[in-house]
């Protein structure tokens, strides 16, 4: 066997990992010993979900597509946290930052990407050489760890720049609960991808955002000694703001190839074999890459390139050529739909515009087609026909006659088919570049679950976006043979049981404890992710005959208040129907002064936070307060927010203010699989917003109620969907009831009402919970008196604590005899 | 994430032996801190009986690991929910940084004994 050829990668990024995965699926382990540079001291992630990361969406360890562990298995040699300065193309070697770490090539792969572009302005950087504190540019895990940590607290921010990335990072910085100010240099926002109109449409779309958009407007200097107090443009004006996001375009890095004389214009220039034109053992991908005169700055062109450079390298296809990448894509901007391709202008007369626009509801659609066929499109807001339009673009095809069937789907079933009517090469997965023939490949290749299918071609599994498009080919590809993957039906992940089996297993063996379900159900394995929603189903299924192991429940639970990230907690005493006296008033503005809470807010709720209590003063807060816990913390009923319906209001038809107390009095504190929020209105101008909490009830001309179930107003919004109309508010508490139970029995741990309704369809529930087809309506009104009889205030434990150190964190050495003799004294479970 | 990627570092043996009091103060499958030598150090009291020692504040963004739930010899962070192993301190499914562990036991009246 001849000797494995070194490969040498400088830049951890999308391309460099993505490469180095490319030869390994063609075979090239065998040909090549791998060793990569990466300047972050991260494994690869997935860059374009860092606008997740920041909006809150995604998490930053579910981000990465080559975890360090990756690197290990697939005898990849990564120098994480090394920066390449140099490369000596004569004797082969690329050498480290630390000037020790150095690397002999046969092959020399460059995917350095690039970096933010500072436009040029005062007072960007401090004397020192770092920049000024409040200043930031949107790049890398770390830009994004930085931003959110400085924007605490609610911050006045400035985002330099209205292209695609500064509008992720406003809608970054607006759910860190920033005052968000846009500052555009162009009259009109995302000018490389949109026409005017389109950048209007877009523009009226943020600011009902609550984005605030400034254009033509040059930034000159960054106000502020120490750290960010403004800007200054160049007309003269000046925004005071306290921190700031550069993005104003991106510079590919080619600092190191320029100082290795290879040939450099915007870009590395490489030819159609992904080579650098003077040096055939060196390469370049990606961001940092130019190719034909073009430098891309999307990850689907850099899926190309790493295809054709692995092809060539292993030997595959030792002629494989890059041709250039037509650049469309399908995104998101702050939840906008928006997919454009091509030209965004008609060259001349003789190209053909097809526009519709409705400027209400943020629409915009515009094709330019010429000689028939489709040179460029832009739909924004509403990008349903945009595989039909992608897959037109990219294969050239003559556009029918009736142009309106390339603006609007025909019927829902033209639009449905559509997916599974795409070509092979068609491209599904956009964040991991997969096109469908992989998915059709993959299902019939042996993967029976959509679980097991994405695991293994990785679509689906960036943004998420394309999921169901992904389902779609799958079912057609797989047909009959299609089996669920079990796991996504278990309660819990530890539990191996669909949550009706776990509850009937846990009756009949009458299992009390996490331990001993564990024990008898899990063959003894404990798994601590699974501990918190089986504790909370024992307490619904035994009520206060469970046996509460205080370890399995989250922190929240264990001391009743919500855990801060500086280890503080907030305290919401209830408050209910939201309607206070002065004396309690007073109360609270003592404790806060007595106890020096740091901040006291209202809540979403109609409620008083009180944030940033340490853990041992709790028991003294709750006592000082003289009032029940509020629930904010955990998964249980949180609050039933009320308008002042007949009391007071002249459109009032009913006592919103008196049902939701009776709501909030008797079913405080009830555990659910997850947070439960109500709201009673008078009428249906829905004050309180009660169409779009989980439970709610709608006063209506003639005396009656509407209960709806199932409504939604945080991540994701959903109108709630009615139950039943009723005549009284005895019978509202009693429909409410009946579906609070079906919820807690149905619904899987951290389900929300909203997920779980339309999982079953309103007209089922409406079948079980109505009608009762099924004959459990009196068990289940039966259950859930019994949970309203077994609640009790956990704030009592101020008085008597279920464990000496329950509300300690450090505890002191050695003197250890006091506190047991206190333990001995102390009943082992602290009644229910 | 951490920004660093060192893995566990034990500190430099030494013969120092401290005494923590009664296991009994750290409720069962519990975690409570003790500050020991100027080093803030999270013990753990598992279901099964094991007793463990590691830093106490998280890798990733100074969670309080105390305040974590255990299970099957892990200990799931209250922050976001990075897991490590209490035994090696290794990160598990995570790229953080794996958490320094120190040598603890037992006494026969059931006193923590820590060794720095
Ligand atoms: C917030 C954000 C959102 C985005 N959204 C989208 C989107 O929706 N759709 C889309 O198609 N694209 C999107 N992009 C663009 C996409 O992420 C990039 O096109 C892609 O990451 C480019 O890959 P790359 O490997 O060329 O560069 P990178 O991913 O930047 O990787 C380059 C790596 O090389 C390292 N490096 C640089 N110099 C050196 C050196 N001298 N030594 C060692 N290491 C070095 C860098 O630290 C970096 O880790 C987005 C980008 C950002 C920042
Ligand atoms: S919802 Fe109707 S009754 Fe209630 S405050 Fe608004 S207008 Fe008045
Ligand atoms: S601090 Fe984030 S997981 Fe521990």
């Amino acid at each position: 066997m001849t000797r494995k050829q070194k490969l040498v990668v400088i830049g951890n990024g999308m391309a460099g990992a993505r490469l180095v995965e490319d030869i390994i699926t063609r075979g090239g382990a065998d040909q090549f010993e791998f060793v990569m540079f990466g300047d972050e001291p991260y494994g690869n992630y997935n860059r374009i979900l860092l606008s997740g990361v920041l909006s809150g969406t995604h998490q930053a360890q579910d981000i990465f597509i080559n975890p360090l562990a990756w690197y290990e298995t697939n005898n990849v040699k990564l120098h994480a946290g090394a920066r390449v300065t140099s490369i000596d193309r004569v004797n082969k070697i690329v050498i480290a930052a630390d000037g020790v770490t150095t690397e002999t090539y046969d092959k020399l792969v460059i995917a350095t990407g690039s970096s933010a572009f500072l436009p040029p302005m005062e007072g960007l950087r401090t004397t020192t050489d770092g920049f000024k504190a409040g200043v930031f540019v949107f790049r890398t895990l770390d830009d994004c760890e930085a931003i959110t940590q400085y924007a605490e607290g609610g911050k006045r921010a400035a985002v330099i720049g209205g292209g695609l990335l500064g509008l992720e990072a406003a809608r970054g910085l607006l759910n860190l609960g920033a005052e968000v100010h846009v500052i555009h240099l162009m009259p009109h926002l995302m000018e490389v991808q949109l026409d005017a109109i389109a950048g209007a449409t877009l523009r009226r779309s943020m600011e009902a955002l609550g984005v605030q958009v400034h254009l033509n407007k040059a930034t000159t200097a960054i106000l502020g000694d120490e750290h960010v107090t403004g800007l200054q443009f160049k007309d003269g004006t000046t925004l005071d703001c306290e921190m700031v996001v550069i993005s104003a375009g991106i510079r590919p890095n080619v600092q190191l190839a320029r100082d290795a004389g290879l040939t450099v214009e915007r870009g590395i220039v490489v030819n159609d074999g992904i080579t650098c034109v003077d040096d055939p053992d060196v390469f370049a991908v990606g961001e940092c890459a130019q190719h034909n005169g073009m430098v891309y700055g999307l990850v689907a062109p850099l899926w190309e390139q790493t295809a054709v450079l692995a092809d060539r390298l292993t030997g595959r296809k030792p002629q494989a050529e890059y041709k250039g990448s037509k650049v469309s894509t399908k995104l998101k901007v702050m939840g906008v739909d928006l997919a454009v391709m091509g030209e965004k202008q008609p060259r001349d007369e003789h190209d053909e515009e097809v526009v519709y626009t409705e400027p209400l509801r943020g629409i915009y659609k515009k094709l330019i087609v010429r000689n028939g066929k489709l040179a460029g499109a832009i739909l924004l807001g509403d990008t349903a026909m945009a595989p039909a339009l992608l897959q037109a673009f990219d294969r050239g095809v003559l556009l029918p006659e009736n142009r309106a069937e390339l603006l609007f789907p025909l019927t829902d079933q033209v639009a449905a088919k559509s997916a599974a009517e795409l070509p092979d090469e068609a491209q599904i997965c956009n964040c991991n570049g997969i096109a469908k023939g992989a998915i059709v490949k993959a299902a019939k290749g042996g993967c029976r679950s959509l679980k097991a299918l994405c695991d293994a071609t990785r679509a689906g599994t960036g943004c998420g976006a394309c999921k169901s498009q992904v389902q779609e080919i799958f079912e057609a590809a797989a047909g009959d043979t299609i089996v669920e993957d079990p796991s996504i039906h278990y309660y819990v992940p530890g539990v191996p049981l669909p949550k009706p089996e776990l509850i009937a297993a846990i009756k009949e063996q009458e299992l009390k404890s996490v331990s001993a379900v564990f024990r008898v159900l899990a063959v003894g394995k404990e798994d601590p992710a699974s501990k918190a929603g089986l504790a909370s189903l024992l307490k619904t299924i035994w009520h206060d005959g469970y046996e509460d192991e205080r370890d399995a429940r989250f922190i929240n639970d264990r001391v009743h208040a919500n855990i801060q990230k500086d280890r503080t907690f907030s305290v919401v005493p209830r408050i209910y129907g939201g309607v206070t006296t002065a004396a309690e008033l007073k109360r609270i503005a003592e404790v806060a002064e007595r106890y020096n809470v740091r901040m006291v807010k209202f809540t979403g709720g109609q409620r008083l936070d009180l944030l940033g209590i340490s853990k041992e003063d709790l028991p003294n807060v709750w006592r000082d307060l003289g009032m029940p816990s509020g629930h904010a913390y955990t998964k249980a009923f949180r609050t039933c927010k009320t308008c002042v319906g007949t009391e007071f209001c002249r459109f009032g038809v009913g006592d919103a203010v008196a049902l939701g107390i009776a709501i909030e009095k008797k079913y405080q504190g009830i555990e659910f699989p997850h947070k439960v929020k109500l709201a009673t209105t008078g009428c249906p101008r829905n004050c309180s917003e009660a169409t779009t909490k989980d439970i709610g009830a709608v006063a209506i001309e003639g005396g009656k109620w509407e209960v709806v179930i199932g409504g939604a107003a945080g991540s994701k919004v959903r109108k709630a969907d009615l139950l039943i109309t009723v005549d009284t508010h005895e019978e509202v508490l009693h429909y409410m009831g009946r579906f609070m139970q079906y919820y807690r029995e149905h619904a899987k741990y951290l389900e929300r009402t909203y997920d779980m309704v339309e999982r079953m369809g309103i007209e089922k529930l409406r079948r079980v919970l109505v009608d009762d087809e099924e004959g459990i309506c009196a068990r289940l009104d039966a259950e859930i008196e019994a949970a309203v009889a077994a609640y009790v205030d956990p704030w009592q434990e101020a008085a008597q604590p279920h464990h000496p150190s329950q509300f300690v964190n450090i505890l002191p050495k050695a003197e250890a005899d006091a506190m047991l003799s206190q333990i001995s004294k102390q009943p082992a479970n602290y009644g229910d | 994430m951490s920004t660093t990627t060192t893995t566990t570092t034990k500190l430099v043996p030494t013969d120092l032996h401290f005494n923590l009091g009664a296991l009994a103060r750290i409720p069962p499958g519990e975690g409570k801190e003790f500050e020991i030598a100027g080093e803030l150090i999270a013990v753990f009291r598992l279901r099964d009986g094991r007793v463990y020692a590691v830093q106490a504040k998280c890798p990733h963004r100074e969670g309080a690991l105390a305040d974590g739930i255990t299970g099957g010899g892990t200990v799931v962070c209250p922050m976001h929910s990075f897991k490590f192993d209490l035994a090696t301190g290794a990160p598990l499914g995570h790229d953080c940084a794996a958490l320094r562990t120190y040598a603890v036991s037992v006494n026969a009246v059931g006193e923590i004994i820590l060794q720095l």
